[in-house]
């Protein structure tokens, strides 16, 4: 009955979200007040049914109900409540009706956070994410539904993968999907610009706090998947390249393009149809990562079950989707106008490098993961692009964008002359040089010496911060009441700014000490034996068998020291999940500021004795924490009290007023 | 006309995944079409007296099936290997992959056994000289030794009619 239940709520916001989709959009079109204001509560009503839908999925899987197909092939009785929840995601019927419930609460909350904007505006807005949801319920309903009951019913499920048996995927999948379906938000508020032709600064402004929030939950979600890649799938690595992976760092790098060029349109007017066509392309990149993972064209280690027909709906919604907005783009566009003029050197001038810096980033990464199918369509012959290449193409290209990155916030706007950036930049300068050559005495090399390229990559890591804390030193010194009392008036947005740049910084700092110092060693150890790595001593003290709630392991303990002082007692475990009688390696890791140790089990070898591989990884955990200060960042520019106060009294307000009275705010 | 270039991309685009959405995904890349299938000298898993060697093989056209006990899929596909390389008269030989011989017996015992034999292959090496990327996987090795063909994953019926079986009989 439950399932039943979940089936029809899925019909019923079919019905909703084109009423959502339609009358609203007719409604602002010939000005029928009564249409306009349907936009609402349908997306209430979309939202609500959406919810249950889901709610009676997540009861299937905690009531066991292996009497729909679904439950049956993602979950077992053995398996812990938590995990049964989070099987919800685990496949791809789940994962297509957690998307489309998230693009529903966006909507919803669109629908309460926007009572200061106009309601035509709103209406459309509204209107254009009903008709995604349009398309997310028909493919639901059609080719995807996770209803669908298996007769005779099973007596027992087949178990959820157990790589995905982990606490970090239980969150890992929505947080991502958050940031992917977060982006429909700025795609919609866009096409409804275009759509009503009043592409002004107003516009950009209301899609700000949205676009960073989204890009915020991108952020963790892409972290999250990095750290779950790391110690689930036991490799040592924390990013592969891979195609799934890249998927969610394209829209990272066009979305992190778009805030900064919104900050742009909203403060100085200019570069409107380039923010457009960055708001449209973002959404589709999420789009493209949704029909990459789903239509299993690409193979990858995380591809789902393929299916032509999926594959083939997720492509021709895209293309419906992308194809009709890039088309209303290039209908609209040529109306827009420029904005504001600026130098050749001045602060519009530094983003819009910035801006197309990290779309041909993003461009480079497209190449690479859609390389292997053009080449397979073409010549058939069959070829995969690898790390390598995206070191190579990759990395280069974000090196001026790092350095601009420094440059950009202290740069005027419309003109900023050299002479003065240079004098206010010169101290930070001075102070990374010195501390990438000063770095590598004070730290220990790796297995490979000290090479070039990463001193290099530390003088980046620096200037990140210098130039972040060089701006914000001086802006708040010598003012009147004191550098406190300034420092409480500067708007949440800057300091987001600073934290985020800075969190770049730190980030370069953990992946180039733990990519380039890292020590590892493959061995087989005999038990009670000792082995050196990188000025730890690992020691194999002993395994015994052990057993969780589905699956059985062998638990090994291995003690590590330095200098003869206890570090950390390590317990990496060989598990067997008992459904599937599949094995997992799972990795013990010590956290630590300036080192993880990383244990994985190998195969046993002879009586006593294991294959192990052993890694020491210098500064792996500021990986995680400059992502974390990203994303931080990101949360106090989305809640800047700016967004929140006045904005009725705002919009109305000429451009260039807004900012010759805020000449340093955001951006 | 610049404000029509995504849109002109894009399309582009489109029609690349169209096509790429047609190709067989899991027709992984191997290296080894039309090479000399890497030398196997295992014992036989019922018989460990016996050895399989590719030699002794020649002047037939062959199936090498990698599978497994522990391989969930391999059992999806075995009533398919039971029923139409006995009925298509294809001769099968199975790679054992990293597995007990105990449980391998056990689990042929009880689902039953395709194979003319299967050689032992419990740690893996002979899986890695073939590229074995997953379990199960099907070579197709011709009467002079070579690989002609492969395929990634389970069998199904479909599969053996449309492209195992064709490529088997071009060969004999």
């Amino acid at each position: 009955m439950i399932p039943e239940i979940g089936v029809f709520s899925l019909v019923l916001a079919l019905l909703v979200a084109v009423v959502q989709g339609s009358l609203p959009l007719a409604g602002a079109h010939w000005g029928v007040a009564g249409w306009i204001r349907l936009a609402r509560p349908a997306a209430f009503g979309q939202f609500i049914f959406a919810a249950i839908a889901l709610a009676c999925l997540a009861w299937s899987f905690l009531d066991n109900d292996f009497s729909v197909l679904y439950v049956a092939s993602n979950s077992h009785a053995d398996l812990p409540a938590a995990y049964r929840f989070a099987a919800v995601w685990g496949g791809h019927e789940g994962s297509m009706l957690l998307w489309l419930c998230l693009l529903s609460a966006w909507t919803v909350a669109v629908a309460l956070f926007s009572r200061q904007l106009p309601e035509a505006y709103v209406a459309r807005v509204l209107a254009v994410m009903g008709w995604l949801s349009v398309g997310f319920l028909l493919f639901l309903l059609f080719l995807s539904n996770p209803f669908t009951r298996l007769m005779p019913p099973a007596l027992q499920g087949r178990d959820l993968n157990p790589l995905l048996q982990d606490p970090g995927m239980v969150v890992h999948p929505p947080v991502l999907y958050m940031g992917y379906v977060g982006f429909s938000v700025a795609f919609a508020f866009a096409i409804a610009a275009l759509l009503s032709g009043e592409l002004n600064a107003a516009w950009a402004r209301w899609s700000r706090p949205w676009t960073v929030a989204a890009w915020v939950f991108l952020t963790l979600g892409i972290l999250m998947g990095s750290a779950w890649a790391y110690y689930v799938l036991g490799w040592g690595g924390w990013w592969f390249w891979d195609p799934v992976e890249n998927a969610s760092f394209m829209p990272w790098l066009v979305g992190t393009a778009l805030i900064h060029s919104l900050a742009v349109t909203e403060q100085r007017g200019a570069f409107r149809s380039w923010t457009v066509l960055l708001a449209i392309c973002t959404f589709s990149l999420s789009l493209l990562g949704t029909f990459l993972v789903r239509s299993g064209v690409l193979t990858s280690v995380h591809a789902f079950a393929v299916d032509p027909g999926r594959g083939l709906f997720i492509l021709a919604f895209m293309v419906a989707v992308v194809g009709g907005s890039l088309l209303l783009f290039g209908w609209r566009a040529p109306r827009i106008g420029l904005g504001g003029r600026f130098g050749l050197l001045s602060r519009e001038s530094l983003l819009l490098s910035n801006n197309v810096v990290l779309t041909v980033a993003a461009m480079s990464v497209l190449i690479g993961t859609l390389y292997p199918l053009a080449l397979d369509v073409l010549s058939g012959q069959k070829i995969s692009v690898g790390p390598p290449y995206f070191e190579a193409v990759f990395v280069p290209i974000m090196v001026p964008a790092i350095f601009l990155m420094g440059v950009g916030p202290i740069a005027r706007w419309k003109h900023a002359p050299l002479p003065e950036l240079a004098r206010r930049l010169r101290w930070a300068l001075a102070a990374s040089c010195v501390a990438a050559l000063l770095l590598p005495f004070t730290l220990p090399a790796g297995q490979r010496g000290w090479p070039a390229m990463s001193t290099f990559a530390l003088l980046l890591a620096a200037w990140a911060v210098a130039s972040a804390v060089a701006h914000a030193w001086q802006r708040l010194r010598g003012a009147p009441g004191g550098w406190l009392e300034r420092a409480r008036r500067q708007p949440s947005g800057w300091y987001g700014m600073l934290f985020a740049h800075a969190g770049i910084g730190v980030f370069i700092f953990g992946a180039t000490m733990a990519n380039s110092f890292e020590s590892r060693q493959e061995l087989r150890l005999n038990l009670g034996e000792q082995v050196a790595l990188a000025g730890f001593e690992f020691r194999f003290e002993g395994i015994a068998p052990a057993s969780g709630p589905n699956y059985d392991a062998q638990r090994a303990t291995v003690q590590v020291t330095r200098h003869g002082q206890a570090v950390a007692t390590l317990h990496p475990e060989k598990r067997v999940y008992r459904a599937q009688q599949m094995p997992l390696s799972q990795a013990a890791i010590d956290v630590g500021l300036t080192r993880d140790l990383f244990v994985a089990l190998g195969e046993p070898a002879g009586d006593a004795a294991w294959t192990m591989r052993l890694h020491v990884k210098p500064f792996m955990a500021w990986i995680w924490a400059g992502c974390l200060l990203m994303a931080f960042g990101g949360l106090l520019a989305a809640t800047d009290r700016r967004y929140r106060l006045g904005m009725a009294a705002r919009k109305t307000r000429a451009i260039g007023a807004t900012a010759a009275l805020r000449p340093q705010e955001g951006a | 006309m610049r404000f029509k270039l995504p849109f002109a991309i894009f399309i582009v685009l489109a029609i690349l995944l169209a096509v790429g959405l047609r190709r067989d995904p899991k027709l992984l890349p191997s290296a080894l079409i039309d090479k000399p299938a890497p030398a196997i000298d295992l014992p036989l898993l019922h018989d460990p007296q016996q050895r399989l060697k590719v030699e002794g093989l020649r002047g037939q056209v062959w199936l090498l099936n990698v599978w497994a006990s522990w391989c969930a899929p391999c059992r999806d596909e075995l009533p398919v290997l039971m029923e139409l390389a006995g009925k298509d008269g294809v001769v099968l030989y199975g790679l054992n992959y990293k597995d007990k011989s105990d449980a391998a017996r056990t689990w042929l015992q009880r689902w039953g056994n395709p194979y003319r034999g299967s050689a032992v292959d419990s740690d893996g090496r002979v899986g890695i000289d073939y590229g074995v990327y997953g379990v199960p996987e099907t070579f197709v090795i011709d009467g002079t030794g070579r690989i002609r063909y492969k395929h990634a994953g389970p069998i199904s019926a479909d599969i053996w009619r449309e492209r195992l079986l064709p490529v088997v009989r071009s060969l004999q």
